[in-house]
């Protein structure tokens, strides 16, 4: 008998603080096995956010870096310009990229800055109650939406991802979801190809990772992925949104 | 190649299990069910019902979809 599934290397021993059926956890653990697949764990920099995911660098076994609510790709843009052999990734959730921290995203992909973000997309402000984020959708309820999320007096869903896609400087974004196992298997994927183009020099990188939220959507965590599935990819379909990497084996290492 | 079918099992982590029963819904095998004890937390962790039981008799395969949707890391699982 092998053991063939186990906490990977660069995750701490140590509980995850997350309500029971989040996605941040299957997160986490998918961009630490990526970093221990690449074998970059000794020159990984993380930039957690603020939101549920703060304490992110209580449970990653690399060295991080607090950034300050939304400024995760300043943050990154200057470790990545004074460390350039390093491999940076900022984590971020909606309230964190998408609100808070637009202006910062959008100009550090408009540079193509070689930084890669993991977008963790879950439609609400989880740590602060469940109030409506951006990417809380038409008709979705939260504390501030009881009634839905009306558009005309809301707005729309911003699609962040789309948005960067147009910028001249984002290489690599592909919109995935933890809401199965097969789709958590493409989660994987696509993080390991966001961290290539990096390594590669060829610009910025984004993951979109769509994640459910059972306690602010008050289901459970069962029906909150089977949510994820039916409900917000109709908002927020899943694709590669742009793809300028080419052939990432052929590309030359970054050092 | 060998044809027959290899055998697996799992360990779950009962203290670190948190009771929301993904891996449950994924078993092709629904291998997974509730305890009715409580752990630590307060939760009712998932157990694997083929525990102690001759691993010639095991359905488990070890496929792993239990552990890739394991948001805690609480089930680690093994294959022949």
């Amino acid at each position: 008998m092998k053991q063939v599934f186990g906490r990977t290397e660069s995750l701490k021993d140590t509980a995850f603080h997350y309500c029971p059926g989040c996605g941040h956890s299957i997160i986490h653990r998918l961009v630490a096995e990526t970093i221990d697949e690449l074998n970059i764990k000794e020159k990984v920099i993380g930039v957690p956010p603020a939101g549920c995911a703060v304490l992110a660098y209580n449970y990653f076994d690399i060295d991080m870096g607090e950034a300050p609510h939304g400024r995760g790709a300043a943050v990154a843009t200057g470790l990545k310009r004074s460390l350039p052999d390093r491999v940076v990734f900022t984590y971020q959730g909606d309230g964190d990229i998408a609100a808070i921290g637009t202006a910062e995203t959008i100009h550090a992909a408009n540079r193509g800055e070689k930084i890669t973000a993991i977008f963790v997309n879950n439609g609400v402000y989880g740590m602060t109650g469940g109030q409506m984020a951006p990417t809380t959708i038409v008709g979705q309820i939260s504390t501030t939406t009881p009634g839905g999320r009306n558009p005309d007096r809301d707005g729309i869903p911003i699609d962040l991802s789309e948005m960067l896609a147009l910028a001249n400087g984002s290489v690599y974004i592909e919109r995935t979801s933890v809401d199965s196992p097969k789709n958590i298997i493409k989660t994987k994927k696509a993080i390991k190809k966001a961290f290539q183009v990096q390594m590669a020099g060829l610009g910025f990188s984004l993951v979109e990772i769509l994640s459910p939220c059972p306690t602010n959507l008050k289901m459970s965590p069962v029906q909150a992925s089977e949510w994820v599935s039916s409900t917000m990819t109709t908002q927020f379909p899943l694709k590669v949104i742009k793809d300028e990497a080419g052939n990432l084996g052929a590309a030359p290492p970054s050092e | 190649m060998a044809t027959k079918s290899k055998r697996g099992f799992i360990k779950i982590a009962a203290e670190l299990c948190k009771g929301c029963y993904l891996c449950e819904s994924v078993c092709p095998f629904n291998l997974i069910s509730v305890s009715e004890k409580l752990n630590q937390k307060g939760y009712h962790p998932a157990v694997y019902d083929e525990e102690g039981i001759g691993i010639e008799k095991h359905k488990c395969k070890g496929c792993a979809l239990c552990a890739l949707v394991c948001p805690d890391i609480a089930i680690e699982v093994y294959r022949e």
